[in-house]
C-alpha cells in the first residue's frame, strides 16, 4: 500500500475530495474490515444507540460504548490486528478497581463455599452464603 | 479568561525552555474518554450532544487546574480564532470544524486543553515544551482521575476505555512529540528514520497531525496502538525512541559540519538572505527557511539570546496568527506580503550569520580543522 499525506489544498488539487465517500472502515482498518464487522453481526443493531454495521462501514466509528458489546464478534479480530495486545492492562478507573476487587472476593467466597459444602461443614457454609448475599448487594450497587 | 488575553500570551510550550528543546519542540499527551451508554458525538443527535456537553463542561470548568480558564462553545468562536487554536495545537483540526454542541476549555498557562465532543465526548490534552512526555502525562492523568470521580466513563475490564474509533480503545492515550530534524533531512537520512520508527509501532506525521505534510523539517512522532500496553510503558518506549532520534539528529548535524560545512553555511546564508530581503513569503517557505535559521542558531551562527525571536516567528507567521495580530482578514497574497514584512522587521535587528562561530561537538570553530577529536 502506498500512503500519501495530503493537506487540504493538495487533496483538492489531486482530486481527493470528501474522505467520507470511501468506506472509512476499510480505509482505517484495511480493506475488508467493514465486511469483517458485518460477518460478526449480520443485520445487528445496537440496543442502546441503534447503530448498525452499515453505519460503521460508512464512518469507521462506533455509535456508543455499548457497540463494543453488540459488535464484539467482528471487532475482536480487528482489534487484534490493530493493536499490540487484546486486553487492556493500563489505568483502571477507581470504580472499576472497586468492582474488580468485589468480583475477586466473590470468586474466593464461592470457592470456599463449595469446599465447605463438600466437607459437610454446614456452619461455615451458612456464614459464607450470607457473605455472598451481602457482596451481591454491594456489587449491584457499585455497577 | 478572554480569548484576546490568551492570544497575547504565548503558551508554555511556545517559549521553548523544556529539556532537549533544540530538537524537541513540544510534547503532548491526550486521553480520550466517553460517558457510558451515551451516543458518541459523531452519532448523537443534537439534543443529546448538547446535554452531554453541558454535563461535562461544568465538571471540567470546576477543576482546580481550570481556574480562570478560557472556555468557549465552538459555535461562539470565529473561524479565525479556531484556526489560532489549531496553530497552537490547543484544538485539533477536526474540532475546529465543530459548532454548537462542542466546546474547548484551556487553562491559563496553555498547558492543558480539554475538547468536549470532538470525536469522543472528552479529549484531554497536556502540552509541554521540549521532551516532557512524563510530565505531560502526569498532568492529564491527574485531571482524568479527578473527572472520573464525577463522570461515569465508559470502561470495559477487558478492552479498557471505550472510544468512538477502535484505534483508540484501551488506554485512549496518544502521546506525541514535535521534533525539529533539519540535520536528518539535509543529510537525507530522514526516510530511514521514519521507516525504522514505523516498524516499531510508532507513527510519524507532519506538523498538524494525521494526513498533514511535513514542513519546516518538523515531524510528529506518536504511539500507534493503545491496547495491550500500559500508559507508562508507551510513554517510556516513546521517550527512548525520541532520545535515540535526538542523538541521530545531533550526529547528523556534526557530520554535516565536518563533511559539508560549505553546504551548511550556504543553506544558512541563503535562508537569512531570503528572509531578510523577500517581500512575499508563503507560509510553507517561511517555515522551511526559519527551520534553517533555527538550525544555524543551534550551531552557534546567531547569538543565543535571539532564539526566542526566531521561535516566535514559527507561530506568528502562521496564517491565522498573522491575521489575528494584524486584526484584519487577508487573502493569501496579502498574507504573504505581511508575513515577509514581519520577518524582515524582526531580522532587521538580527546580526548576520557568523559562520566562524559555528562549532562542532569538539568545541572547535568551523575554521579550525576538526582533527583532534576525530
Amino acid at each position: 500500500m502506498h500512503k500519501v499525506n495530503l493537506c487540504e489544498a493538495c487533496s483538492k488539487e489531486k482530486g481527493v475530495q470528501d474522505p467520507t465517500s470511501f468506506a472509512l472502515a476499510d480505509l482505517l482498518l484495511g480493506i475488508g474490515a467493514a465486511e469483517e464487522i458485518e460477518k460478526g453481526a449480520p443485520a445487528k443493531k445496537c440496543a442502546v444507540c441503534g447503530f448498525s454495521q452499515a453505519d460503521f462501514k460508512k464512518t469507521g466509528r462506533l455509535g456508543c460504548s455499548e457497540c463494543y458489546g453488540t459488535f464484539a464478534e467482528g471487532l475482536g479480530s480487528l482489534l487484534k490486528a490493530m493493536h499490540k495486545g487484546t486486553e487492556h492492562i493500563g489505568k483502571l478507573p477507581e470504580r472499576a478497581q472497586r468492582t474488580m476487587a468485589l468480583n475477586n472476593r466473590m470468586r474466593a467466597l464461592t470457592e470456599n463455599l463449595q469446599k465447605a459444602v463438600a466437607d459437610e461443614n454446614y456452619e461455615s457454609a451458612a456464614s459464607l452464603r450470607d457473605q455472598i448475599k451481602q457482596l451481591e448487594t454491594d456489587l449491584s450497587n457499585s455497577a | 479568561m478572554k480569548f484576546t488575553s490568551m492570544l497575547s500570551t504565548a503558551g508554555e510550550w511556545l517559549r521553548g525552555e523544556g529539556p532537549h528543546h533544540q530538537v524537541v519542540i513540544s510534547s503532548r499527551v491526550r486521553l480520550a474518554r466517553n460517558l457510558r451508554n451515551r451516543a458518541f458525538p459523531g452519532w448523537a443527535k443534537k439534543a443529546e450532544r448538547t446535554a452531554i456537553l453541558e454535563q461535562i463542561r461544568a465538571r471540567v470548568e470546576e477543576l482546580p487546574e481550570m481556574q480562570d480558564a478560557f472556555s468557549e462553545g465552538l459555535q461562539d468562536l470565529a473561524a479565525l480564532d479556531k484556526q489560532v487554536l489549531v496553530e497552537r495545537h490547543l484544538i485539533s483540526r477536526e474540532h475546529a470544524a465543530k459548532g454548537a454542541g462542542s466546546a474547548v476549555v484551556v487553562n491559563r498557562r496553555q498547558t492543558l486543553s480539554v475538547m468536549i465532543n470532538e470525536e469522543d465526548h472528552l479529549r484531554m490534552q497536556s502540552i509541554r515544551s521540549g521532551l516532557q512526555l512524563k510530565q505531560a502525562f502526569k498532568l492529564v492523568d491527574k485531571v482524568d482521575t479527578a473527572l472520573e470521580s464525577k463522570l461515569d466513563f465508559a470502561f470495559d475490564p477487558r478492552l479498557g476505555y471505550l472510544t468512538a474509533c477502535p484505534t483508540n480503545v484501551g488506554t485512549g492515550m496518544r502521546a506525541s512529540a514535535m521534533l525539529h530534524l533539519p540535520g536528518l533531512v539535509l543529510s537525507e537520512l530522514i526516510n530511514q528514520v521514519i521507516q525504522a520508527v514505523s516498524k516499531i509501532g510508532l507513527a510519524v506525521r507532519g506538523l498538524y497531525g494525521e494526513g498533514t505534510e511535513a514542513m519546516g523539517n518538523l515531524f510528529q512522532i506518536s504511539n500507534q496502538t493503545t491496547l495491550g500496553e500500559k500508559e507508562e510503558e508507551i510513554i517510556n518506549r516513546l521517550t527512548k525512541v525520541i532520545e535515540t532520534i535526538i542523538d541521530k539528529e545531533q550526529d547528523a548535524r556534526q557530520t554535516l559540519l565536518q563533511r559539508k560545512p560549505s553546504t551548511l553555511c550556504d543553506q544558512i546564508g541563503r535562508a537569512y538572505g531570503i528572509l531578510t530581503y523577500a517581500h512575499a513569503m508563503p507560509s510553507k517557505e517561511a517555515l522551511n527557511l526559519l527551520s534553517v535559521i533555527k538550525l544555524g542558531m543551534d550551531l552557534g551562527a546567531f547569538p543565543e539570546h535571539q532564539r526566542l525571536q526566531i521561535d516566535e516567528l514559527f507561530i506568528e507567521t502562521q496564517p491565522a496568527h498573522l491575521q489575528k495580530n494584524s486584526q484584519q482578514k487577508l487573502n493569501a497574497e496579502e498574507r504573504d506580503y505581511l508575513r515577509a514584512q514581519i520577518i524582515r522587521d524582526r531580522l532587521k535587528i538580527f546580526p548576520k550569520p557568523d559562520i566562524s562561530k559555528m562549532v562542532g561537538e569538539s568545541g572547535n570553530g568551523l575554521t579550525d580543522a576538526p582533527s583532534t577529536n576525530e
